[in-house]
C-alpha cells in the first residue's frame, strides 16, 4: 500500500476526530469561531454592508456611531462598517494567496535544495539566506513604492520573503526523510527521484508544513494591515484595515471610533487565527511545539 | 570554535554582498528609469541622460553592481535628496536611535519573557502556567501598530505617564529612558510571548534530562539545579529567535517610530518614500540588513558558545 493510499470513510472519521478534538480545546474553539465570523463576514460582505464603501458623504464625516452608521464614518463621511467588512475581504486574501503561493514556492524550491542534484543545493539556500537578510516591513517600504503600491506589490514581497523560511524546513525534511530506508528500497528499485519525491516524501512532510503556513496567516493579515498603514500596501478607494487604522491615527484628534473600528477586525482575526494555529499543531502534530 | 566563528562571519559578509547587489538589481529592475524616479516632475531628456551617466546606469549590468558595491564599503549611500547632504550622515543620525529601541526591546522581551517563561515550566500545569500560554499567544497575535497606537492613546496622551513624541535625545540620559519606556514595551511585547513560549519549552525538556536528573540524586538544592544549570541550557535557543526576531522587531519599529514621532531609520524610510528620496531609502534597507545581519552572525556565535552542539546542527 502507497504511503498516501487512505480509506475514504476511515478518512472521513478521522476528520471529525480531529474536528472533535480541536474543538475540545478552548483555544481552538474560540479559534474556529472567530474565523468562521470573520470568513462569513467577508464572503457575505456584499450582502452585509448597509453602504457602498467607497461611497463618499461629505457632510456626515466623522460621525460617531449612530443607528445610521454602527461604526460611525471615515473623514470622508464613508461609512466605516462597510468599509471593514470588505477590509475583511482583502486581508483574507491577501493571507490566503500569499500562504498558498510561499508554501507552493518554498515546497518545490526546499525540494530542490534537499533531494536534487548536489550542486544546486548551496546556492538555493545562500538564496534563502539572502532574502532573509532583508527586514520584511523595511523591505517593502522601499521596493513597495517603486513597483506601485497595490494588492500585488503586497502578495508579491510578503511570497518572496517567507519563501525562504518553508523553503529551508523542507529542504531539513526533505533530507531527513530521504534517509529513511523506504527512500532508499524506492531507489534501489530504480523509481527516479522526482517521482519518490512527489509521491512518496511530499506527503509524508506536508502536514507539518501546512500547519506551519496555518501560523502564518495572522502574520500576513498583520504585514498587509501594516503595508496599507504605511502607504504601501491597498490604494484607497479600496479599503483595508490598515487604511482604517491610518485615518484613525491621523484624525486622533477628532474622533477614537476609527481606530477603534480600524483595529477590532484585525485583532480579531490575528487573535482567531493565532488560536486555530496553536490549536491546530497542538491537536495533530505535537513535535512541532518544541521548535516554534 | 574559531573556525566555526570565522565561518559565520565570513557567510555573513558573503550575505550581506548578495544582499546589497540584489536589492541594487532589484530596483533596476523595477518598472520606469532610476533617473525619471529620481527627477520626478522635473525630468527632461537632457537631464535624465545627465543623470544616467553620473550613475553609470550605462553601464553593463555586471559592472554597475561591483561599482555600486565599491561605493558602498567606501561609505558613498548617495546624496539625500531632502538634506543634500551624504545618506551616510543622514543615517549616522538615525541609526542609533533605531538600534536604542531594538535593544531596548530585546531587554524588555528577555527580561519579562524568560521568568515568566522559566516559573511557567517549573510550575508546569499550574493556573499560572495556562495563564502565561494564553498570555504569550494572545501577545503574539496582536500588531505591534495597534500597541503603539493604543499604547500612547492611554499611557501618555490620556494617563500622561509617559511622553507621546520624541526621542529626548537632546535632554540627557533619563529623558532617553523615559522616551524609550513605551516605545520598547510597544516593540517588545510580542517577544515577551514568543521568549516566554520558548523558554518554558526548552526548560521543561532541561529539567527532564538525566543530568538534571543526576544533579537531583547529588541532592543538589532545586533552585541551585533550575537557576544555575538548566535555566542557562535553556536561554539559548532564546538567543536565536532574537536574533531572527531582530527583522521582525525592526518591521514594528517602524511603526513604532512613526506613531511616536521618533528619529529613527523607520521614520527616515516612511518620510522617504513619501518624498521619492529614494538614496534615503534605499540606504536605510542596506543598513536595517547589515544589522540583521550582524544580529543572526553574533546570535549564532553566542548560541555555538552556550552550547557546542549547535554547531553541527547549524540552526
Amino acid at each position: 500500500m502507497s504511503v498516501t493510499e487512505t480509506n475514504p470513510p476511515a478518512e472521513r472519521g478521522a476528520f471529525l476526530d480531529g474536528f472533535l478534538r480541536l474543538m475540545s480545546d478552548p483555544m481552538g474553539a474560540i479559534g474556529v469561531v472567530l474565523v468562521t465570523l470573520l470568513v462569513l463576514s467577508a464572503v457575505f460582505a456584499g450582502v452585509l454592508s448597509p453602504y457602498d464603501p467607497a461611497a463618499i458623504d461629505v457632510p456626515s464625516k466623522l460621525q460617531a456611531p449612530s443607528w445610521e452608521h454602527w461604526l460611525g464614518t471615515d473623514q470622508l463621511g464613508r461609512d466605516v462598517l462597510s468599509r471593514a467588512l470588505y477590509g475583511g475581504q482583502i486581508a483574507l486574501s491577501v493571507a490566503l494567496i500569499s500562504t498558498a503561493l510561499a508554501v507552493g514556492f518554498g515546497v518545490i524550491l526546499g525540494m530542490i535544495a534537499g533531494f536534487g542534484p548536489k550542486w544546486l543545493d548551496n546556492p538555493i539556500v545562500l538564496a534563502f539566506d539572502t532574502v532573509r537578510a532583508y527586514p520584511v516591513i523595511i523591505l517593502a517600504l522601499a521596493v513597495g513604492p517603486i513597483f506601485g503600491a497595490g494588492l500585488n506589490t503586497v502578495i508579491g514581497i510578503l511570497v518572496v520573503t517567507s519563501v525562504p523560511y518553508y523553503g529551508r524546513i523542507v529542504r531539513t525534511s526533505v533530507i531527513a526523510a530521504s534517509k529513511a530506508d523506504y527512500v532508499e528500497a524506492l531507489m534501489a528499485m530504480g523509481m527516479s527521484r522526482a517521482r519518490i519525491l512527489a509521491r512518496h516524501i511530499l506527503p509524508n512532510i506536508i502536514g507539518p508544513i501546512l500547519i506551519l503556513a496555518s501560523m502564518d496567516i495572522p502574520v500576513f493579515i498583520a504585514a498587509e494591515a501594516g503595508l496599507s498603514f504605511l502607504g504601501v500596501g491597498v490604494k484607497p478607494p479600496q479599503s483595508s484595515w490598515g487604511l482604517i487604522l491610518d485615518d484613525g491615527y491621523k484624525f486622533i484628534r477628532q474622533t477614537y471610533w476609527l481606530v477603534i473600528a480600524g483595529s477590532v477586525p484585525l485583532i480579531t482575526a490575528t487573535l482567531g487565527f493565532t488560536f486555530l494555529g496553536e490549536a491546530l499543531r497542538d491537536t495533530f502534530d505535537p513535535k512541532l511545539r518544541r521548535g516554534v | 570554535m574559531l573556525v566555526y566563528s570565522l565561518k559565520r562571519i565570513g557567510l555573513g559578509i558573503l550575505v550581506l554582498i548578495l544582499a546589497i547587489s540584489s536589492l541594487y538589481m532589484l530596483i533596476q529592475a523595477a518598472p520606469g528609469d532610476p533617473a525619471s524616479a529620481m527627477l520626478g516632475p522635473r525630468a527632461t531628456p537632457a537631464l535624465k541622460a545627465a543623470i544616467t551617466e553620473k550613475l553609470g546606469l550605462d553601464q553593463p549590468m555586471p559592472v554597475q553592481v561591483f561599482n555600486y558595491l565599491i561605493s558602498v564599503l567606501q561609505g558613498d549611500l548617495g546624496t539625500d535628496l531632502k538634506s543634500k547632504q551624504p545618506v551616510l550622515n543622514t543615517l549616522k543620525i538615525h541609526l542609533p536611535r533605531t538600534l536604542e529601541l531594538l535593544g531596548a526591546s530585546v531587554l524588555v522581551a528577555a527580561l519579562i519573557g524568560i521568568p515568566l517563561g522559566s516559573i511557567a515550566a517549573v510550575r508546569r500545569n499550574s493556573l499560572f502556567d495556562r495563564a502565561i500560554g494564553l498570555l504569550s499567544v494572545s501577545v503574539i497575535a496582536v500588531p505591534a501598530v495597534i500597541i503603539a497606537i493604543f499604547g500612547m492613546l492611554i499611557f501618555a496622551a490620556g494617563l500622561g505617564w509617559v511622553p507621546a513624541i520624541g526621542a529626548g535625545e537632546d535632554e540627557g540620559l533619563l529623558s532617553l529612558l523615559h522616551h524609550l519606556i513605551l516605545p520598547a514595551i510597544a516593540v517588545g511585547i510580542g517577544w515577551v510571548g514568543y521568549i516566554a513560549r520558548l523558554v518554558r519549552a526548552s526548560m521543561i525538556e532541561v529539567l527532564s534530562a538525566n543530568y538534571v536528573r543526576n544533579a537531583r540524586a547529588f541532592g543538589l538544592p532545586e533552585r541551585r539545579i533550575i537557576y544555575r544549570y538548566a535555566l542557562r541550557i535553556a536561554v539559548a535557543p532564546t538567543i536565536t529567535v532574537i536574533g531572527i526576531g531582530v527583522g521582525v522587531m525592526m518591521g514594528s519599529a517602524v511603526f513604532v517610530e512613526i506613531v511616536f514621532a521618533r528619529p529613527g531609520i523607520g521614520k527616515l524610510m516612511y518620510e522617504a518614500v513619501l518624498l521619492r528620496n529614494y538614496p534615503v531609502s534605499l540606504g536605510a534597507v542596506l543598513a536595517a540588513s547589515g544589522v540583521l545581519i550582524v544580529a543572526t552572525t553574533i546570535s549564532d556565535i553566542l548560541n555555538a558558545l552556550i552550547d557546542p552542539r549547535f554547531m553541527e546542527s547549524g540552526e
